[in-house]
C-alpha cells in the first residue's frame, strides 16, 4: 500500500473527475444539439479508473488512450478551453481542429495523443517509455487500452519487450466489460490481468475501479516499480460506462441488461468519493458542493471559449504534415 | 576520399550518426551481432574495432525480438520524446507487419496532433529482390509508401547517396523510411569519408543527353546508366536523372529533365501499377505535355508476384537491355527482340546476382 495521499491531492482527484463527468455531459449534450460533429466517446462512470491512473502519474511522464478519449487528457491536467474548441473543430483546439473527439493530444501535460484505431497507441507509450529509459530521465509511460483492446496482438509484443528491456512502462487495462455490444468474457480467454504472468511482469486488477484511491494505490505501486527501474506493470482496471458505447448511438440489441446498468450506476465514483472525503473528514459536503459548481464554472468558460473561437483557415489542413515542408496543394493535386 | 560500398556507406554513416548525437540509437533484429553488416566495423569479427555493440553498449544498441509492430511504434514513441532512432527492419517485406504503426501512427500523429509531435525517425530495409529469394522477400514496396502522407521515402542508387541520404534522414524531424537495393550493396565507389548531407528532394543528373531522358529509381538508376552507354554507341544522347528521394520529390529536376529532350522513358523496379513510375509520368503528363514528342513509356516489373527460380526471377525487372529498348521505341525505332509494351520482357543476364555479398 503506498501512503494516504495528502488533503490537496485528494481534492484534486475530486475536482479531476468531475471535470471528466461535467465535460463529457456536456459534450453529449452537444453531440445531441448537432454542435460537435462526428462521433464521441464519454468516460462517464469510469471517472476513478481514469484519474486514478493520471493521478499516481506527474505532469511530465507521458500517456497515451484511445478512443474514449476526454477524460485521459482532463485526467492528465489538460485545460478544458483547448479539448473543447477540439471537439467542436474550432482553430483554437488542443490540435489545431485536425484530431477532434478521437486524436486529442496535449503534449504539455505529456499526453502524447489518443488513437483511433484500437490498441494502436500501446507501442507508441512503449517507445516513451524507451526513450525514458534510454535518456535516463525518470520519468514513466502509461498506455491506457480497452477489454476490446486488449485482444490485439501489438499488446502482447509491447508488453513482451517492455519486460525484456524492463521498460518504465504502465499497462493500464480499462475493463468496462465491454467492447462496443461485445461482452468482455465472451472474447477473452481468461483473465487479462494474468496474463502479465506470461511475460513475467506483475498482473494486477483492481476489482473495484469505482474506487479512485484503490486504482491511485494500484498505479502508484506500479509507477514506483517503473522508476525504480525495476520495469513495467499491467493493470486491469474493473469499471463500467453509463452511457452507450457512443453518443447518439442506438443499437436494436440490448447487450447490457438493466439490472446489471443499474447496479453499476449505483457505484458513481464521483458520489462514493465524495462521501469517503466527508467520512475521512477531508472536507466538508458543503465545500464539495462547491468545488463541484466551480468545476461547471470551468466547462461554461470551456464552450464560452469554444463559442468565441474561430474555425480554421482552410490552409490548415495543409500544414502540420512536415516539420520543414510546406504543402504544395497544387502539385497535391487538392486544388486543381 | 575511400572507396565504399553501398552497404559499407550505410554502415559509415549510421557510425557517423551515432557519433555525432547521443540520441541516435538503432533499434532492429540482430543488430547486436551486425547480421546485416552496417553495425559493425570494417572486419567480421566482434573484437575488431568497429563493432557498434563496443563502441556505444546496449543502452543505444538495441537488439530486439521479431516483433515488427511494437519495433515501428515504439521507435515512433521515443522520436516523439526526444529520440532519434534508425530503426532496421532488415528485409522491407516485413514492413508489412507493422503496417497500421505506419499508417495510423507515423504518419498521421504529427498532423493529427496539430504539429505537437516532431517523430524524427528513419526506418531503413533493404529489398532482397533480383537474388531467388521468392515472392516472401522479394519486394519493392516504396510506392505503397507514397501514398501515405506525412512519410518521407528514399531510395538511394550509390554509395555516396546511401552515406549522404542516411545522415540527411538522421536529422530530418519527420519519419523517413530508406529503401535500400540489395543488388546495389556490393557497388563500389569512391566515397567523402568525412560528415557530408545530401538533400532529400534533390535528384541527380548522372548523363546528359538530347535525344531522351530516362527517370530512373533505386536498383534501376544503374541500369539505365549502362542503357544511355550503350544507346551512346549507337549515337543516342541520353539524360539519365535519379530523383533519389520520392518524397519529397524533385519534381522540377524531373520535368526539366524530361522536357529538356521530348522524350520521357521512366525505370522503376516495383511493380508496374500505381509505382513511382505511375506518379513520374503523371506529373510529366500534367505539366510538359505540350514538350512531349512522344508517348510516355515504362519500364517496370510486371504486376506478378516474384517468383523463386532464377529462370523465371530475372526477366521480371527493368535492366539495361529493356531499358534501352524503351528508349529506342520512344524515338520511333525497332526494339530489340523484347516486348516493353506491358512492362514485360525476355530474360537477360545483365544482372549478375553472384556480385552481390549473401546477407
Ligand atoms: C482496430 C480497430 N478495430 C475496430 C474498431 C472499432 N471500434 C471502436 S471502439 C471499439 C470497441 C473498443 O472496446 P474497448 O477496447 O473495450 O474500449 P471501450 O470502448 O470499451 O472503452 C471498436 C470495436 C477500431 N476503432 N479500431
Ligand atoms: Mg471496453
Amino acid at each position: 500500500m503506498t501512503d494516504v495521499p495528502d488533503r490537496d491531492v485528494l481534492l484534486e482527484m475530486q475536482r479531476r473527475m468531475i471535470r471528466i463527468r461535467r465535460f463529457d455531459e456536456r459534450a453529449s449534450k452537444m453531440v445531441k444539439r448537432g454542435q460537435i460533429p462526428g462521433t464521441v466517446h464519454t468516460s462517464i462512470g469510469q471517472e476513478a479508473q481514469v484519474v486514478g491512473a493520471t493521478m499516481a502519474l506527474g505532469t511530465q511522464d507521458y500517456m497515451t488512450g484511445n478512443h474514449r478519449s476526454h477524460g485521459h487528457p482532463i485526467g492528465k491536467g489538460a485545460p478544458l478551453g483547448p479539448l473543447m474548441a477540439e471537439l467542436v473543430g474550432k482553430g483554437t483546439g488542443v490540435c489545431k481542429g485536425k484530431g477532434g473527439s478521437l486524436h486529442l493530444a496535449d503534449f504539455a501535460v505529456g499526453s502524447l495523443g489518443e488513437s483511433g484505431i484500437v490498441g494502436s497507441s500501446i507501442p507508441i507509450a512503449t517507445g516513451a517509455g524507451l526513450s525514458a529509459k534510454v535518456l535516463g530521465n525518470g520519468r514513466v509511460a502509461l498506455a491506457f487500452f480497452g477489454d476490446g483492446a486488449a485482444n490485439q496482438g501489438c499488446l502482447y509484443e509491447a508488453m513482451n519487450i517492455a519486460g525484456v528491456w524492463k521498460l518504465p512502462v504502465i499497462f493500464l487495462c480499462e475493463n468496462n466489460q465491454y467492447a462496443l455490444s461485445t461482452p468482455a468474457h465472451t472474447v477473452t480467454s481468461g483473465v487479462i490481468a494474468d496474463r502479465a504472468a506470461g511475460f513475467g511482469m506483475p498482473g494486477v486488477r483492481v476489482e473495484n475501479g469505482q474506487d479512485v484511491l484503490a486504482v491511485y494505490d494500484a498505479v502508484s505501486t506500479a509507477v514506483a516499480r517503473a522508476r525504480a527501474d525495476e520495469g513495467p506493470t499491467l493493470v486491469e482496471v474493473v469499471t463500467y460506462r453509463f452511457n452507450e458505447h457512443s453518443e447518439g448511438l442506438r443499437l436494436g440489441v440490448d447487450y447490457r441488461n438493466a439490472d446489471e446498468k443499474a447496479e453499476w450506476v449505483a457505484k458513481d465514483p464521483i458520489e462514493l468519493f465524495k462521501a469517503e472525503l466527508v467520512r475521512r473528514g477531508v472536507a466538508t459536503e458543503q465545500e464539495l458542493d462547491q468545488l463541484a459548481a466551480d468545476v461547471l464554472a470551468e466547462v461554461d468558460e470551456a464552450v464560452r471559449f469554444t463559442d468565441e473561437s474561430p474555425y480554421p483557415d482552410p490552409s490548415v489542413a495543409f500544414e502540420d504534415l512536415y516539420t520543414d515542408q510546406p504543402q504544395q496543394p497544387a502539385l497535391a493535386g487538392a486544388h486543381q | 576520399m575511400t572507396v565504399m560500398s553501398y552497404l559499407g556507406a550505410i554502415g559509415a554513416a549510421q557510425r557517423e550518426a551515432m557519433q555525432a548525437d547521443e540520441r541516435v540509437i538503432i533499434i532492429g533484429e540482430d543488430v547486436e551481432a551486425n547480421v546485416y553488416g552496417t553495425t559493425g566495423g570494417s572486419g567480421k569479427s566482434r573484437a575488431q574495432q568497429g563493432d557498434f555493440l563496443q563502441m556505444f553498449g546496449k543502452n543505444r544498441i538495441r537488439n530486439t525480438p521479431i516483433s515488427e509492430e511494437v519495433i515501428v511504434g515504439a521507435a515512433a514513441g521515443a522520436a516523439m520524446t526526444g529520440l532519434r532512432p534508425i530503426v532496421d527492419l532488415s528485409y522491407s517485406s516485413f514492413l508489412y507487419m507493422a503496417m497500421d504503426q505506419f499508417v495510423n501512427q507515423v504518419a498521421k500523429n504529427r498532423y493529427m496532433f496539430g504539429g505537437q509531435a516532431s517523430m524524427p525517425v528513419v526506418f531503413r530495409s533493404a529489398m532482397f529482390y533480383g537474388l531467388n529469394t521468392g515472392a516472401h522477400h522479394s519486394d519493392r514496396p516504396y510506392p505503397m509508401f507514397m501514398n501515405v502522407p506525412g512519410l518521407k521515402i528514399v531510395a538511394p542508387s550509390s554509395p555516396s547517396d546511401a552515406k549522404g541520404l542516411l545522415r540527411a534522414a538522421v536529422d530530418s524531424d519527420d519519419p523517413v523510411l530508406i529503401f535500400e537495393a540489395c543488388i546495389l550493396w556490393g557497388t563500389k565507389e569512391d566515397v567523402d569519408e568525412n560528415e557530408y548531407r545530401t538533400p532529400l528532394g534533390v535528384g541527380r543528373t548522372l548523363r546528359t543527353g538530347t535525344d531522351a531522358t530516362i527517370v530512373a529509381v533505386s536498383g534501376a538508376v544503374p541500369e539505365a546508366v549502362a542503357a544511355a552507354d550503350a544507346l551512346a554507341q549507337e549515337g543516342i544522347s541520353v539524360e539519365v536523372f535519379d530523383p533519389r528521394t520520392l518524397v519529397p520529390l524533385d519534381v522540377d529536376g524531373i520535368l526539366q529533365a524530361a522536357a529538356k529532350t521530348g522524350r520521357l522513358v521512366v525505370a522503376d523496379p516495383a511493380h508496374r501499377t500505381c509505382s513511382a513510375s505511375s506518379e513520374i509520368s503523371a506529373l510529366a503528363a500534367e505539366h510538359i505535355f505540350d514538350q512531349l514528342k512522344g508517348p510516355i513509356r515504362r519500364v517496370t516489373t510486371p504486376d506478378t508476384q516474384i517468383p523463386f527460380s532464377p529462370a523465371l526471377e530475372k526477366q521480371l525487372y527493368p535492366n539495361r537491355s529493356t531499358i534501352a529498348d524503351a528508349v529506342r521505341a520512344s524515338l520511333g525505332e525497332r526494339r530489340h527482340g523484347t516486348d516493353g509494351a506491358n512492362g514485360r520482357t525476355i530474360a537477360d543476364d545483365s544482372i549478375d546476382v553472384k556480385e552481390v555479398p549473401a546477407s
